[in-house]
């Protein structure tokens, strides 16, 4: 590949996602530009149609967009440990940051004006929720049938204690089968 | 203690194979880990959002390390974003060694098709739940054993008033207002922490 170690490799692929993984804030969405920065023109560790089609594929696999793309490129550049190393690179900021932030948090939150801060926040929350669920719904409810599953999961999850896997698994057959008997009707 | 850490990789293991959608997904998750296990309550959960969106990396992993670290410590955030991030490395190294048929394959738009409305349903149910929980006293709680859930009057008055005049506030600052609705969201969180403090939101 070139003459670096593999050991080499892997420190320069945990490293420069460790590095976007603080730059990164807020969703995987924020990450596309710093991405396109460092993998594309810095690094060259894919091209510029390469990372779109990761990052198009991230959003449609399980799990979390940027750990989903950290994969994909470390996998490209350095095979399987490649991956792994990415993607412990890309979560290794989060982890060290929210730790001890939390173990601060918790010293503070008997205090009255952490109490009422928090208090607020909430309200910021719902409302930052809410709006994210407006944006999913104009991208994800495109006819009848796709708003029929919107209600159902959304009632279903509502008022029946049940895991969220068994709704996760259902919608995607669900899927199949509307979009099959569509094909055999055509 | 060990079974803590397991229970915990196994958990994180399920809300990453099957939270479809990024981080904002694993949400419905997270609260039906803490309804089984007591680990934290919805308000808990919600501070812990409020800090993963204002802290550097992905908030989905934010929030995973935050809930594991609540639970059992420093070890715990780290079991929790493992568990999180194991079935990711398993699915894409599989996809990447298929990459072409992957893309070409009418089964996966299908699903797709079927899996993206769901999981807006299901952050749906939460955010319900969480403005429930924030903005009135009813609570939606199921009976020991139970399936389905029903709503219960909890004490106090009926509605948060101080809380709801905030909200259509942020509502009409984030949807309405020319630039000011572009902000990051740290923007309004600090926002509405300094609201919180002014007007004494706790009530303490």
């Amino acid at each position: 590949m070139n003459g670096k170690s593999k050991f080499q490799e892997l420190w320069e692929l945990f490293w420069t996602f460790a590095k976007m993984g603080v730059m990164t804030f807020g969703g995987g969405m924020a990450m596309l530009p710093i991405l396109q920065r460092e993998v594309v023109d810095s690094k060259g560790w894919a091209t510029e149609e390469e990372l779109a089609d990761y990052y198009a594929i991230g959003q449609c696999t399980p799990g979390i967009i940027a750990v989903n793309t950290a994969t994909f490129i470390g996998q490209k550049y350095g095979g399987v440990a490649g991956g792994v190393a990415a993607t412990l690179g890309v979560v290794f900021p989060s982890v060290v940051i929210i730790s001890i932030l939390a173990g601060l948090i918790s010293n503070f939150a008997d205090l009255n004006w952490v109490k009422n801060a928090f208090a607020g926040i909430q309200v910021c929350v719902c409302v930052l929720i809410f709006n994210a669920v407006m944006k999913l719904l104009k991208k994800s409810v495109v006819d009848r049938r796709t708003a029929a599953i919107f209600g159902i999961v959304l009632l279903g999850g509502l008022f029946l204690k049940l895991s969220p896997v068994w709704f996760v698994v259902g919608a995607a057959a669900a899927g199949v089968i509307l979009k099959n008997l569509e094909a055999k009707a055509a | 203690m060990i079974m803590t850490y397991v229970q915990l990789f196994w958990e994180f293991f399920k809300t990453g194979l099957f939270a479809v959608g990024g981080g904002m997904a694993t949400l419905p998750f997270l609260q039906a880990i803490g309804e089984s296990t007591g680990w934290y309550t919805y308000t808990d959960l919600m501070n812990m959002l409020a800090v993963s969106e204002s802290t550097p990396g992905p908030i989905g992993i934010n929030m995973a390390t935050y809930v594991g670290f609540t639970a059992a410590g420093v070890p715990g955030a780290v079991v929790a974003t493992l568990g999180e991030v194991t079935p990711s490395i398993i699915v894409i190294l599989i996809v990447a060694a298929v990459l072409h048929s992957f893309r070409n394959n009418p089964y996966v738009d299908r699903a797709f098709y079927g899996l993206r409305p769901a999981s807006t349903g299901l952050i749906g149910a939460a955010c319900v739940s969480v403005i429930l929980e924030v903005l009135t006293s009813v609570q939606l709680i199921a009976r020991e054993g139970g399936l389905v859930k029903a709503p219960v009057l909890g004490g106090g008055s009926l509605f948060n008033v101080q809380g709801l005049l905030l909200a259509a506030l942020l509502i009409v600052l984030t949807n309405c207002v020319p630039k000011v609705k572009g902000f990051h969201p740290i923007v309004f969180i600090g926002l509405s922490a300094a609201a919180g403090i002014v007007f004494g939101f706790a009530g303490t």
